[in-house]
């Protein structure tokens, strides 16, 4: 099991300037996430959730310690190699979708592609691909503002796994979707969960997210409160 | 990727059309200002050129020190024969000689006796050989308000205002009273043979011009020239020229101490035009400058603008893996573009509106009224090879800038930072 870690945090600090001193926002967090997990940091509001992923994506750095992710040391990288690992293994799913809103549904999932120079007809076919597994392969030339919510959010899965990244960081995903999207996408995610094997990593206080994950890590003002695993069968509500 | 930038470039007006439409905008208002004041400028300068200054004139250095009195008396004897030289030295050159001259009018009635009397200014001019450029430079036949250009001698023009203000009529005689190269007084008889209106106060007041062969036979200074005046060949005053001319033709009497030896001055030489020279190039200078200015502070805020509301699209590019640097050199390569559009668009349009006012020029005489100073009625807009650069670069460039310094504060800011922008 050893080589099938994908994350790995040692005492992590992360520090934000305030005032005269500094706020603890992490406080010597340890984890580590297996390949293949769809696990979730769970907290209230300011309990960090946001800032683990952002430091697990290499959007930011660690004020100490370190997260290991996929070999990498976040703390070490530089920003073009930063850029190489989101561009080559990540996949960013945000609370308010942040799709191009003058580019078209296809244009939107193929720009990580163009990033990683496939060629045109390869592109095409991945995109296609990825589209059907959200269910929008008729909306491919609508553009975000003519999408519904829950439509924008499934463009943003599918352009977080067009490329089959190893890692999927998705931060309040269905924070702006109702009961019923939210369901929908969350299934989505798990098929391709096990269809693909990429590997989850949600940030979340909805309920209806939380009951899908296997893996429940529990954050309470920037330290790690409790960890609960869910027995295989008794999952996902389908 | 290209297309994928040029698609949302050209998709989202608020990157393309609209900052292209603010360069073209601020880029055509300079061009077309610079051709403006140039024409102004320039066509005030002319006036002035072709009325009385030339681009160049030449007079005894003794009429030079006391120019404003037209001392007469200190004229250029065999002025032929120092045209002909003129004509020798400095090819394409046209060079005129001219007798300026100040004297009563006189208008007698039939029988003889003084009717009316009036200051007049007179210009001596060729005015009746055939191939004489003279009444086409002072646009004597379009001037003309009653009767016919002169065909003999004898025969002169004289201000409609003028004529008006005597009671003289196409045809009828009157009488220059005025003083002799040696001082004597002369009296000598013309008959009217059309009047003029210039359009401009100054000239409109008392002016008579005559045939410069009578104004030598009434003044007694026959062959002899007051002034001669030179004009460049393309017809517009290029001081650099002027003043070379003028030097090289100085040159060869510098070792002559005669105070009636031929002197050359350029119009920008001149005391009284100098300060106006000087002051066109100035003022050209300034306005462009402010404009510039002005224009690049605009541009640079649309920048800083259009850098700022694309927060979103940087963040996600960046979350894609894009980096930073690749992310600012394609919003740079953006702003070239949109630069170059609008400047180019802007440049076109501000050449073609000064075009326009080249070629048709603009009526103000109602506005000119009462003015005492030579200005032109007509405005007309000039354009020079400045106006191809003088918009166009400042008009790329802080577009460019703009982009630059907005990028800047974009990149400098933490990526987790825009994100958190972003949601909010
Ligand atoms: N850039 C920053 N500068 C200062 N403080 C910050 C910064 N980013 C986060 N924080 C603070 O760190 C704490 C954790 O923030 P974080 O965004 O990770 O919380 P969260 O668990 O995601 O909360 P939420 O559920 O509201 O999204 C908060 O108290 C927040 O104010
Ligand atoms: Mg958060």
């Amino acid at each position: 099991m050893e080589n099938s870690v994908i994350i790995s945090i040692e005492k992590l600090v992360k520090q934000f300037p305030m005032g005269q001193g500094v706020f603890t926002a992490l406080n010597e967090i340890d984890l580590t996430v297996q390949k293949g997990e769809f696990s979730g940091l769970i907290g209230p509001s300011g309990s960090g959730k946001t800032t683990l992923l952002n430091i697990v994506g290499s959007l930011d750095a660690p004020t100490r310690g370190e997260a290991t992710v996929l070999g990498q040391p976040i703390s070490k990288l530089g920003p073009r190699e930063a850029a190489r690992l989101r561009k080559e293994n990540l996949g960013f799913i945000f609370q308010s979708y942040n799709l191009l809103q003058v580019h078209t549904v296809y244009e939107n999932v193929e720009f990580p592609l163009l990033l990683l120079n496939i060629q045109a007809a390869e592109r095409r076919k991945m995109v296609m691909d990825a589209l059907e597994w959200v269910g929008l392969t008729s909306k491919e030339k609508s553009k975000p503002p003519q999408l519904s919510g829950g439509e924008c959010q499934r463009v943003a899965i599918a352009r977080a796994m067009v490329k089959r990244p190893s890692l999927v960081l998705a931060d309040e995903p269905t924070a702006n979707l109702d009961a019923a999207n939210s369901h929908h996408i969350l299934q989505t995610m798990v098929k391709l969960n096990e269809e693909l094997g990429t590997t989850f990593l949600f940030a979340t206080h909805d309920e209806k997210v939380i009951s899908y994950l296997r893996r429940k890590i529990y954050l309470l003002d920037g330290k790690i409160d409790k960890i609960e695993h869910v027995a295989v069968n008794d999952t996902v509500p389908s | 990727m290209i297309r994928f930038l040029i698609k949302g470039l050209i998709r989202d007006k608020s990157r393309s059309a609209l900052p292209i439409i603010v360069v073209a905008i601020g880029v055509m208002l300079t061009v077309f200002m610079h051709a403006y004041i140039a024409g102004i400028m320039g066509d005030t300068i002319e006036m002035n050129a072709r009325f009385s200054e030339g681009h160049m004139k030449v007079t005894t250095r003794a009429y030079a020190a006391e120019i404003d009195q037209v001392p007469n008396d200190l004229a250029i004897l065999e002025a032929d024969g120092l045209v002909s030289k003129l004509e020798n030295q400095f090819a394409g050159v046209s060079w005129a000689s001219r007798i300026k001259f100040g004297g009563l009018i006189d208008a007698p009635d039939e029988n003889g006796e003084t009717k009316a009397q009036g200051p007049a200014m007179g210009i001596g001019i060729d005015l009746l050989s055939t191939e004489s450029e003279e009444p086409a430079r002072l646009n004597l036949t379009k001037s003309l308000v009653r009767g016919q250009m002169p065909r003999q001698s004898g025969e002169v023009l004289i201000s409609d205002h003028f004529a008006t203000k005597l009671g003289v009529n196409i045809g009828d005689p009157v009488t220059l009273i005025g003083s002799t190269m040696e001082g004597g007084m002369s009296m000598y008889n013309f008959t009217v043979a059309g009047t003029l209106s210039f359009g401009m106060e100054a000239m409109d007041r008392g002016t008579i011009i005559a045939d410069l062969t009578d104004v030598g036979k009434a003044l007694q200074m026959e062959g002899a020239a007051g002034e001669i005046l030179g004009f460049l060949p393309d017809g517009f005053y290029d001081h650099e020229e002027a003043v070379k001319m003028a030097e090289a033709f100085n040159a060869g009497y510098s070792g002559d101490q005669d105070e009636y030896a031929p002197q050359m001055v350029a119009l920008g030489q001149q005391e009284k035009m100098s300060f106006y020279v000087e002051l066109s190039e100035v003022w050209l200078y300034y306005i462009s400058l402010i404009f510039i200015i002005a224009m690049s502070l605009v541009l640079w805020n649309a920048g800083l603008l259009g850098g700022l509301r694309r927060y979103g699209e940087v963040g996600i590019r960046l979350a894609m893996g894009e980096e930073k640097r690749h992310v600012y050199v394609t919003m740079i390569w953006e702003s070239v573009f949109i630069g170059l559009a609008g400047s180019v668009v802007g440049t076109g349009i501000g050449l073609f509106c000064a075009w326009l006012l080249q070629k048709y020029g603009l009526d103000i005489s109602g506005m000119m009224e009462g003015s005492s100073v030579m200005m032109p009625s007509v405005i007309r807009a000039r354009i020079t090879p400045p106006d191809l650069w003088l918009g166009f670069f400042p008009g790329l460039l802080s577009t460019v800038i703009g982009t630059m310094l907005s990028g800047i504060g974009i990149f400098k800011r933490q990526t987790a930072r825009l994100f958190k922008e972003l949601e909010a």
